[in-house]
């Protein structure tokens, strides 16, 4: 008992850190465990894109960023622990990259004020600011990616998708179910047949699901997953001589680290992106000159120019862009989690400001509204060329089926609100 | 040398028999009691309850529900994890009404509610439920012994988490299979939901856990106690001295599934507000739980209590030396963590076969021997 008691004390003495003046923006990263493979380039495209900003423009308006990365290693417990060790050292936003985790922040950051940025994951209806004002998922949703996907397929067939089998292959849990309600809706409309194989935690064991998938012959296969399953999931696709080019993913199944290991095989793999991958953009050369050459890159400073990575340079850029919104709308440099709320509900991206940030024809060009937290609902289609080794983007930005999605949004964001009594906010 | 029985009489059967004989051990028991329930609420903030004395308080409930069924009437059991789900599941089916659908007359299907219930009794309840699962899954213990029963709960726990997945009745057919614990309090403090205070999440699970192990050292000490440890020691021997084994096996059972089950519900409703079934109630938590009450100690009610500290606030206190004082990169620091906690636990099990509860009792032996102990 009283060796609990001290090393109580000691842990919170440890956990007591300094205050100081600067924006701190924390990092819920995991870079250990079945899901590092993936968690790795984001948070050091996080972090680099941080790191750049300060040596090169010494912060956002002036007051240098720190960010604060803590371990969660996609385990829920972890990421309260973090949440609620960096919370009190004036926490912008949360980015957490992982469904699971947002949904414990949720209410959790929204109770304290603090917004939450599920960048292309977490709840689909957190798109519904009128509901859930804490909460961003832009520039686009699971819900979005499903349409985009069932869109794409549509191009392929040249319109008619009717009597066709789409087989689904999801990570079982809140995250790959999460499309599973866009697709059922889609499916009443399109006309095909959807069939649903769960994969659980962690994910390398996933024979039976493809064995499945050879004797029902589905003609496209979509994939919600994310770690060590991505890399087994197009092994055992290759494996069973599944056509590559009908097999597609969503954002989060399209790295290099998720098609390298399968290497021939994987040729022809499709998955959806958020924003075009490759390292052919101006911000390079910066990164090049104030990061990498000065050795401040964080973690092996080895993922530089790949998706992930690039995705995660995504995630701190719109972050720091709305950090930078916030001051100008309340004209203080030192910004609080409630100004940064205000700053990315006001959020406006163009392609011209993209292009002055060094990235240019990269992401698409949104806005974010009181009502509207999710974005423009764009996605491309990527496809992994093998011989070139590397992702070819094969679509213009596709658009998603609105007017199938909103109304499934407005149901899930009004019976989230009636549970918990929460009043329409932006009339 | 204040440490002994000598000059502590007992005048009375009760106090000869009362849980802590030496007078010291006593007010050394009221005296973690009074800092528990009389300092902490006020020194208590969210990080503390959240990060550190919530897994704790919640985790020793659960260890001392799994020492009940395999430290004191030796019954192995891998299925922690799923009775955990069970009353996770219960509780929240409880807390937002629990709802059953019956045919009508007309031959459609009505929709039955209850109210929602108050979360002290909705966790009481999901307790309840848990603790009939565990029965049933208890039954095969009658027939198969050591590593097969093992196998048999293994099942248990891979079975429950399927269904968790696959019934959307258990979790309110939302779309994402996520259950989220609402607003709920007791006598009009918040104890669930974002909004509850620290205090309030703390002293409730501190009631439990206060009342739970207050029951278990208690159970344990009396004739039912006896007749699980009989059954632990020799079945046969235990049988034919009229140790009657249906009903030891299966009150093991049913006792350890309701510590077990309430651990579940406090764990999803205070503690972390939201889970998914995989994720939250997998085998590692089995095998967490499990390793809890080996390190801890094996029939001992402190040492769950021990086992549950080492595994819970050790993990937290090493992040906390290597990152926020060290200032080491996350994912060395989280790597060295599974080194440092996976070797100390090599190290006690040589060291200390029989835990952590062993080495309380040998400081404890030492003391009252000092200062000679030989």
């Amino acid at each position: 008992m009283k060796l609990k008691l001290a090393t109580c004390v000691l842990a919170g003495v440890m956990a007591a850190g300094p205050v100081m003046a600067d924006l701190v923006f924390p990092s819920l990263s995991y870079r250990t465990g079945p899901y590092a493979a993936n968690g790795i380039p984001f948070a050091d495209g996080f972090a680099d894109y941080f790191t750049l900003l300060n040596e090169r423009d010494g912060g956002i308006g002036g007051v240098p960023v720190r960010v604060l990365e803590c371990e969660t290693g996609y385990n829920t417990e972890k990421g309260v622990e973090c949440y609620e060790s960096t919370k009190g050292e004036g926490s912008l936003v949360y980015q957490p990259l992982s469904t699971g985790i947002t949904y414990q922040l949720i209410p959790k950051a929204t109770a304290d004020n603090i917004p939450v940025h599920s960048m292309g994951y977490g709840r689909t209806s957190a798109k519904n600011g009128k509901v859930f004002s804490h909460v961003f998922n832009y520039p686009a949703t699971y819900w979005d990616g499903a349409s985009i996907a069932i869109n794409h397929i549509m191009d392929v067939e040249g319109g008619d998708i009717s009597g066709k089998k789409i087989a689904l292959v999801y990570h079982n849990s809140a995250y790959g179910k999460e499309p599973i309600r866009t697709l059922e809706e889609l499916a009443s409309i399109h006309g095909y047949e959807l069939s649903l194989l769960p994969v659980d935690h962690p994910g390398q064991e996933q024979k039976s699901q493809w064995l499945q998938i050879r004797r029902e012959k589905p003609d496209y296969v979509l994939m919600w997953g994310w770690g060590v399953m991505n890399q087994v999931a197009i092994q055992e696709a290759a494996n069973i001589r599944f056509p590559m080019e009908n097999f597609i993913g969503i954002w989060w199944s399209g790295s290099e680290n998720d098609v390298l290991p399968v290497g021939d095989g994987a040729d022809g793999y499709k998955a959806l992106a958020l924003a075009n991958p490759g390292g052919d953009y101006p911000i390079y050369a910066d990164m090049e000159q104030y990061v990498y050459s000065t050795g401040k890159a964080a973690g092996a400073g080895d993922q530089a120019k790949t998706v992930l990575y690039n995705r995660g340079m995504y995630a701190a850029l719109l972050a720091a862009e709305a950090a930078a919104k916030a001051q100008e709308i309340h004209g203080v440099a030192d910004i609080t989690p409630a100004m940064m709320r205000d700053g990315m509900e006001a959020l406006e991206i163009t392609e011209a400001r993209m292009a002055e940030l060094g990235l240019p024809d990269f992401g698409p060009a949104f806005s974010v509204t009181c009502e509207n937290h999710g974005g423009a609902g764009l996605g491309k289609v990527q496809q992994w060329d093998v011989a070139a080794g590397e992702w070819k983007v094969i679509t213009d930005w596709i658009e998603s089926d609105k007017a199938v999605i909103e109304p499934l949004i407005m149901e899930d964001s009004m019976a989230f609100a009636a549970e918990n009594n929460i009043q329409e906010r932006c009339n | 040398m204040f440490y002994r029985e000598a000059g502590d009489f007992s005048t009375t059967y009760t106090q000869d028999s009362q849980t802590f004989p030496i007078a010291f051990d006593r007010y050394r028991y009221y005296f973690v009691l009074a800092v528990a329930f009389l300092v902490i609420p006020f020194i208590i903030n969210d990080y503390w309850a959240n990060a550190v004395l919530l897994p704790f308080l919640i985790y020793a409930i659960a260890a001392i529900g799994l020492n009940i069924l395999t430290g004191y009437c030796g019954q192995v059991s891998l299925g922690t994890g799923g009775f955990m789900a069970v009353g996770a599941y219960a509780c929240y089916k409880f807390m937002t009404g629990m709802d059953i659908y019956l045919m009508g007359a007309d031959g459609e299907w009505v929709r039955y509610a209850l109210p929602p219930i108050n979360i002290f009794f909705s966790v009481i309840l999901a307790g309840l439920v848990t603790a009939f699962v565990g029965l049933l899954f208890g039954l095969p213990s009658l027939r198969i012994k050591g590593f097969y029963l093992a196998v048999a709960t293994l099942a248990a726990q891979f079975f429950l988490v399927w269904l968790f997945n696959k019934w959307s009745w258990t979790y309110n057919y939302s779309a994402s299979g996520q259950i989220n614990a609402p607003t709920r309090g007791v006598l009009g403090y918040e104890v669930t939901g974002p909004t509850a205070e620290p205090w309030a999440a703390y002293l409730f699970c501190l009631v439990f856990v206060v009342a739970l192990a207050w029951i278990a050292r208690n159970l344990t000490r009396g004739s039912v106690g006896r007749r699980w440890m009989a059954i632990r020691d020799m079945d046969i021997a235990a049988e034919i001295i009229g140790v009657n084994p249906l009903g030891a096996k299966l009150s093991a059972f049913a006792v350890s599934s309701f510590f077990v089950g309430v651990a579940g519900a406090l764990f999803f409703s205070v503690y972390l507000g939201a889970v998914e079934v995989g994720e939250a109630f997998g085998i590692q938590k089995s095998f967490l739980v499990l390793f809890m009450i080996i390190i801890g100690g094996l029939g001992s009610i402190f040492g769950s209590f021990a086992g549950a500290a080492f595994m819970v606030l050790l993990p937290v206190l090493l992040k906390n030396i290597l990152v926020g004082g060290l200032g080491w990169p996350t994912d060395l620091a989280a790597h060295i963590e599974f080194i440092i906690v996976g070797a100390l636990i090599v190290i006690f099990l040589i060291a200390e076969p029989h835990g952590l509860a062993q080495l309380w009792r040998l400081a404890k032996e030492k003391l009252r021997l000092w200062p000679f102990p030989y």
